[in-house]
């Protein structure tokens, strides 16, 4: 079969590099910064602004539930949105192994664009280059964001004793979609990554009562929560019963011997609340799409460690996770 | 899966609490080992120990198959790494254990040696199927659980007329270690929460030597209701002075086991000496390949021996698997000696003492 396929060409300045950026890039993006083709995007932002950026490399690049050009769109735009701001502005940069398929390039801009329209954010720069297939044999994606902020979610200061943890979605689906498309793991029904965007749910709440916010990609909510008890003198107190999760997610978490606080989530949201506010934001995210399956799960307590009471009564300690997830074996 | 939500009950788990706490004796001291990783870790998950009375100690024996692999066997995959250019296939938990000199498997990857994890045996096979042209070594470690899916690897690897695909074969088995246990004057354990794993595979018969030498038996699942109901009949059991073995895990361990698993085991292994960590060379509690398949063995193909175990100096890991000490009581716990790195094997796998101690206890 003669597949059309990215060459070195396409990278290098010409004509093929051109071709590419107008038929593929300027015509799936839309946005009148973009298709000027400036050497710079012109941008016009009153307030403060939040500056975010991110570099994907899942592998492989589409997995149950999304693909790695969604993820590059929701990734730096979730960044943006648990900050506290508005996502305007993105550059999109393509780093592509040469002889990749180019049927799937497009999918994967296609898919982009989708998920930076859905945000809402426009997407007015960017760079395509190609390197050599033994670096990588799939794409590598950055994208910088800008956003106008609407409240400073990242203080942890405001953090205190009492407050409440709310998660804005069942946890550890993205790692375990991953994993599983990466292990080849033939499930009766796969996983689907959680990947998506977390500026639906802060555009429902708005800021009232929110603290501070995070979103729990790698390392999990565990990691999250330990993060935030290393800068303040507090700690948190979490309840099994109340994590959200799929049972289909815990099966395979057991089975393969991870903790799901500690998988990767790409569509939750970690919200420390005023506890009194607290059930009116639940109810508020919860009318989302994203954030059907919301919970409060726990509380900011005295003391300086993140713990867990189980679902039969039980205390433990909620690690912090350490290295790549290796399956355990019996 | 209603049946494994239902051992996740915490109603039922309350109520056997309930019934732990009314059935100890004050007075009384109860200590229990479990000798299966996936037990230390579920006892950790799910905070067992701080729902049980104070006089009710949890002990974690040997049963975190990385723990017992001696050092020896360790050093001999990154021997086999440094002679010939091969790949070495694992399974996730081997990545982080250190060699002698201090690096992990995981090190030698960033170097650029060809090391990949497998879920399963299996999949080493297809691995080496695919890639006709290079070399693959599959390091099997694990009890009588893994052991079949090896065995049948390497069956599988003979029926496909692989020649590029190896075993070290680390395999460990669980009666001598018990007798080693019973043998072993210091040993302080009233009851064995019996490993349900491996007896889907043994059957009830590896325990009998337990009651005998009035210990409680108690083959156990690994939800939460499995672990406290069995620790409740391992205290009827020391209360009352009748030991006998229990099958507190019948949904999936018949009396006499797995009879196709053991048959290929039989086929394909040899019982040898084996090291251990922390206890040293048993003999006949090894699995090695037997004449007909030993052209599979990495270790003679190599010609690699591992030296005999040396443990590295410091490490405590052989105390806190024969349950002398608690992970706690070594002075390198925390202290140069975490999972991130891990200078003993007890802190390397997820299912290690030392491990499940550091990610779990506050």
């Amino acid at each position: 079969m003669n597949m059309k396929k990215i060459t070195m060409a396409h990278g290098s300045g010409g004509k093929a590099t051109n071709d590419l950026i107008k038929n593929l890039i300027v015509e799936n993006f839309s946005g009148s910064i973009l298709g000027n083709l400036g050497d710079s995007a012109y941008i016009n932002l009153c307030g403060d602004l939040a500056f975010s950026s991110d570099s994907f490399v899942v592998q492989p690049e589409f997995f149950p539930g999304g693909d790695i050009g969604e993820l590059s769109v929701y990734g730096t735009c979730n960044d943006l949105a648990v900050s506290g701001a508005v996502p305007m502005y993105l550059s999109f940069s393509l780093i592509l192994p040469n002889g990749y398929i180019m049927d799937d390039l497009e999918k994967i801009v296609k898919s982009a664009a989708k998920a930076a329209d859905e945000v809402g954010i426009e997407v007015v720069c960017g760079d395509t280059k190609v390197i050599n297939s033994h670096s990588s044999n799939t794409p590598i994606i950055n994208t910088a964001g800008i956003g106008v902020m609407g409240a400073s979610l990242n203080d942890y200061s405001k953090i205190k004793p009492g407050d409440k943890v709310i998660l804005t979605s069942d946890i550890a689906r993205h790692g375990m979609a991953i994993f599983s498309a990466r292990k080849e793991l033939e499930l009766e029904n796969s996983i689907q990554s959680d990947c998506g965007n977390l500026y639906s749910i802060f555009e429902k709440t708005g800021y009232d009562g929110i603290k501070f916010s995070r979103d729990a990609t790698r390392g999990g909510v565990a990691a999250v929560l330990h993060e935030i008890s290393d800068k303040i003198s507090a700690g948190f107190y979490l309840y099994e019963n109340m994590i959200p999760i799929q049972e289909d997610v815990v099966y395979l978490c057991e089975f393969l011997g991870f903790d799901p606080l500690v998988v990767a989530n790409e569509g939750v949201a970690v919200i420390i609340s005023e506890a009194k506010k607290a059930q009116k934001i639940l109810n508020k995210i919860r009318q989302t799409k994203m954030g059907r399956n919301a919970s409060i799960v726990g509380e900011v307590y005295e003391t300086n460690n993140v713990v867990m009471e189980t679902k039969i009564g039980g205390v433990r300690t909620v690690e912090m996770p350490s290295g790549d997830l290796l399956p355990r074996i019996c | 899966m209603k049946l494994t939500v239902d051992f996740k009950n915490p109603e039922l788990a309350k109520s056997l609490i309930d019934k732990i706490s009314a059935e100890v004796f004050d007075e009384k001291s109860y200590n229990i080992m479990e000798i299966c990783g996936t037990h230390t870790v579920s006892i950790f998950r799910y905070g067992i120990r701080s729902v049980l009375p104070e006089n009710v100690n949890l002990l974690s024996g040997p049963g975190c198959p990385v723990c017992v692999t001696s050092q020896g066997e360790i050093d001999a995959i990154f021997e086999i790494l440094a002679k010939t250019d091969i790949c070495v296939l694992t399974f996730g938990d081997l990545m982080r254990v250190p060699g002698s000199r201090g690096e992990s498997l995981e090190d030698m990857q960033s170097e650029g040696y060809d090391i990949r994890v497998v879920l399963s045996p299996l999949d080493a096979v297809d691995i080496a199927e695919k890639e006709p042209d290079r070399n693959f070594v599959l390091v099997g470690i694990g009890f009588e659980t893994t052991a079949p899916a090896i065995a049948a690897s390497v069956v599988s690897a003979e029926e496909r007329s692989l020649r590029n695909f190896y075993l070290l074969a680390y395999n460990k088995t669980m009666p001598e270690v018990i007798k080693f246990l019973l043998n072993d004057s210091k040993l302080n354990v009233d009851g064995f929460l019996c490993p349900g794993h491996v007896s889907v595979v043994t059957g009830e018969e590896i325990y009998f030597s337990l009651p005998e030498n009035n210990k409680a038996a108690v083959i156990a699942g690994f939800e939460p209701v499995d672990i406290l109901s069995s620790i409740l009949y391992i205290i009827y059991q020391i209360n009352r002075n009748e030991f006998k073995v229990y099958n507190n895990y019948s949904r999936a361990v018949r009396r006499e086991g797995n009879i196709k698993a053991k048959k290929l085991l039989e086929e394909v292994f040899v019982k040898c000496t084996a090291s251990w960590r922390g206890i040293g060379q048993l003999k006949n509690s090894g699995l090695c390949l037997n004449k007909k398949y030993e052209h599979f063995d990495a270790l003679k193909v190599f010609d690699v021996d591992p030296r005999p175990a040396i443990a590295k100096e410091g490490c405590r890991c052989g105390e806190v698997l024969k349950g002398y000490i608690l992970p706690k009581e070594c002075s390198m716990f925390g202290n140069g000696c975490t999972p991130e790195k891990p200078f003993g094997p007890c802190m390397v796998s997820t299912e290690g003492a030392c491990a499940a101690y550091f990610k779990y206890s506050s």
